[in-house]
Order: structure tokens, then sequence, then C-alpha cells
């Protein structure tokens, strides 16, 4: 590449050429082993569990909430930025090295589990206060929330069976079996359309968000699976069905921990996997956000394009979930490997990472007070342009809808 | 027998082994594929966006 300035096949800006300085040439070489944040989730968990029991100080199993949503936050808000955006030779010697990036994953499956397991027993096994207990939900939530984004991560790379096959063990961790399925086949194929239950539009809260997506993912997710077995000429309540596959991992998995921790056990992991499906619905919330994809004359959605993901490139966070926030150039290249995505610098951006984002989303007053300026802005004020919600359709275009020869004369400069 | 790619993944779909996970048997010509096949390891590309691929000699 000779430009400065290379343009990728989506016609985004890379700085292919930019001048490193000798911090950014040392980030580059070290960032491989900070990977290794990502298993600060588990690892937090197992060890908050073991001194919570050997201590009998229930506080410890509040470790791993407090890490992600506050610690994240904090340690994006002084380290910010991610420099590291990998050139096309780069990219070759990242690949040769997939193996490591992809032990990483298969850790973290791995550890998830033995955390779930060690903090189920210490929740079930001792008398804690309530105040100890939701510590713990908690902190089990947030180690579903990244371990769905591990899965997702593994999910994506269809040709790869040692890859699905972990990507089914981790999200049988909080029993979302379905979610490989619809992600890949529904919400890549929909995202940013009305039609996708996945993506959230300009004046939904979260709330009313989750009782579209939680369902409308676990419809599709089956219909996709049933089409595909259809295909075959298999039952779809026959054991080719990988919904019922994951499923079976959760059933045995849950109910061993029944079994040997006793009945308390049961209701814990349920809840605590059913907070972790909300957990993923706030991932969902931010990431498109009253994003939509323009209908073409031939009646299809345009294809996804960058500007239709909501990024961020803090450091911290994107180590944490494994770049999951330079979502535009995973959107745009879903196959891609985390550790070669890139930061499109003229894509949306979100002001905060992923677990501050999903944090103020759970207050709607804040979130569109911080957010809808932004969606007002990515579409030059032509409401029309953008993802509504229908009950809040006059609302926002009374509030944010500028003329349209205005929009033009914006576009035009 | 003839093959036809991705042009985002590479994904390379061949006629003679068809895609047996996505239930289209070996030997499944492209022709009989549907037009909204979507590519198997991406899914955001589908059949009419996918190109021949064609082997020097």
């Amino acid at each position: 590449m000779s430009n400065a300035h290379a343009v990728n096949i989506t016609g985004h800006k890379m700085d292919e050429n930019k001048i490193l300085s000798a911090k950014e040439k040392h980030w580059a070489a070290v960032k491989k082993y900070w990977y290794l944040v990502t298993l600060v989730v588990p690892v937090s968990i197992l060890i908050s569990s073991g001194l919570a029991y050997a201590t009998g100080q229930g506080a410890w199993m509040w470790l791993l909430a407090a890490v992600f949503w506050v610690g994240i936050p904090i340690v994006d808000a002084f380290v910010r930025e991610d420099s590291f955006n990998p050139t096309a030779e780069q990219e070759m010697e990242l690949q040769k090295e997939s193996s490591y990036y992809k032990q990483v994953l298969y850790s973290a499956t791995i550890l998830n589990w033995l955390g779930l397991i060690a903090m189920t027993y210490v929740v079930v096994s001792v008398s804690w206060s309530w105040f100890y207990i939701i510590g713990a939900f908690l902190s089990v939530g947030a180690l579903h929330a990244v371990g769905i984004t591990m899965s997702h991560e593994l999910g994506h790379k269809m040709n790869d069976k040692t890859q699905v096959l972990f990507a089914k063990i981790g999200s049988a961790c909080c029993g979302y079996a379905h979610f490989n399925i619809e992600h890949n086949k529904g919400h890549h194929k929909d995202v940013a359309t009305p039609e996708d239950p996945a993506s959230s539009k300009m004046g939904e809260n979260i709330y009313k968000f989750a009782l579209r997506e939680l369902p409308g993912a676990a419809v599709r997710g089956w219909t996709l699976e049933a089409e595909r077995l259809k295909r075959q000429n298999h039952s779809v309540f026959s054991i080719h069905n990988e919904l019922i596959q994951t499923s079976l991992i959760t059933v045995v998995g849950y109910a061993t921990m029944t079994y040997f921790f006793g009945l308390a056990a049961l209701p814990f992991l349920l809840i605590c996997a059913a907070y972790g499906w909300f957990q993923l619905t706030m991932a969902n919330y931010i990431e498109h956000y009253g994003l939509l994809r323009q209908i073409l004359e031939n009646g299809r959605f345009e294809r996804c394009q960058p500007h239709h993901s909501w990024n961020n490139n803090f450091k911290a966070s994107n180590l944490l979930t494994l770049h999951l926030q330079r979502h535009s150039d995973h959107h745009a290249h879903p196959t891609r490997a985390y550790q070669l995505l890139r930061d499109y610098t003229d894509a949306p951006q979100l002001p905060q990472g992923y677990p501050a984002m999903m944090g103020l989303a759970l207050f709607p007053f804040a979130w569109r007070y911080v957010m809808d300026s932004r969606v007002v802005d990515w579409a030059d004020g032509d409401m029309n342009k953008v993802n509504i919600d229908p009950a809040k359709r006059d609302e926002i275009f009374r509030k944010f809808h500028r003329k349209p020869e205005m929009t033009e004369n914006v576009k035009a400069a | 027998m003839a093959q036809y790619q991705c042009p985002d993944c590479g994904y390379i779909y061949d006629e003679t082994l068809g895609c047996e996970r996505e239930g289209y048997s070996a030997g499944t010509k492209w022709e009989d594929v549907p037009e909204d096949f979507p590519c198997p390891d991406c899914f955001v590309r589908e059949k009419p966006d996918f190109e021949k691929v064609v082997y020097s000699s």
C-alpha cells in the first residue's frame, strides 16, 4: 500500500502507512499477551468465590460485578484509545499465529464453566445474606456476558469444527442455545433494519427492546434451524438440531451441579442465566441503536456498511470483549478473527466503552440524552433515514427532523 | 462441476461437495441452489453476489 490513506473495500479510511511512535510499535508487539485480560473475568470469579468461601467475607462475591461495571469504565477513562490497527503486513503475521488466539478463546470457555461451578458451589454451600447473593448474581451475569462474547467470536468460524464446538459449550454456559444460529444467520443478515429483533430503534428503551429481542431472537433461531433440518431431511426434534445439542450441554451441566450442590443451585443458575441473556440484550441494544440501512431500488436493503454499527476504540474494554467494540469491521467481515479487527475512524462512535454504555442504557432518559443527538448527526438530521420506534415516530420527527433541502446542503458540504 | 466463491470471506461452493451442513447434498448444482442462499460462513453475501471460480490452465 503506497497511499498514506488506503481505502478498504468498503470505502472507509484506514491509516495504513501512518508513522508509528516507539510506544505504538511496542504496543503492537505486546498486544498479543494483553488479550489475556479477557481471562480476568473467569479468573476473578474463581478467586473471589474461593476467597469468600475461605474467609467467610461475602463481599468478595461482588468482585467481578465491580470490575465490569466500575473498574473497566474507570480504566477506559484513563487509558483511552487503542492505537493498534493492523496493516496488511501485520495481518499476515497475526494470521500465522492464529492458533494462539484460538487458545485464548478455548481457555476462556473452559474457565467460564469452572467459574460458574465454583461460584454456584460457594453461594449454595454457605448461608449468605441477600446482599452478597446479589453480588454473586451480578458477577455471574458479567461472566455470562463476556462468555457469550467468546462464544460469539467462536461461533462465526463456521468452517472450523473445533471453534463451533467451543461456541456451543460457551453459549450453553448460560443456556442460550439459539444464540449462535440466530446471530449469524439472522442478526447479521437483517442488522440495522426494522425486521431485526436484535437491532434497537431510536426511542425504544432497553426494557421495551428486551421484550422484542428476547422472544424474537429465540423464535428466529428455532425457525432458521428448522429450515436447515428440513433441507437435510431430519426431524426438528432430533439430535441433529443444534439448539437441542447445546441445550443438552446446559441441562447436563446444571443438573450435575444441582445433584452435587443441592436443590438451591438450580434457581441460582437459572436466574443468573436469565440475567446473562439480559446482558446480551444490553449489548445488542447499544450496538446499532437507531441506525438504518436504506432500501435500494430493487426492494432489498442496502448491504450492511461500517456506518451501520456503533463503535468504541477504548483499550481496556476492547481487550475485555476481544474487539467486539470494533463492531463496524465485524459486521462488514463477520468471519474476520478478533485480533484482525480494525478501527474505522469515520464509523459511528460511542462516547464510552460497551460496559459503561450498557450501564447507561439501563436509564432510558440518560441514554436518550446522550445518544439521540448522535443518531440525528449520523442521519444529517433526516429522520427518514433512522430506525425509529413507530410509537415514538411523531415525537422524534417533531423534535429532530430538519428540512430535507437543508439535509441536502449539509451532505454536499 | 463448477465452483462459486463468496466475494467477502472467500468461501467456495463446490458443486461436487455441495454444502452438507446447510442441507445441500454433494452434487447439488449451483442452479438448484435457491436465490436467497446465504454464504454459509459469513452469511452477509447471497447467491447473486457469488463469483464463478475460473482456473487458468
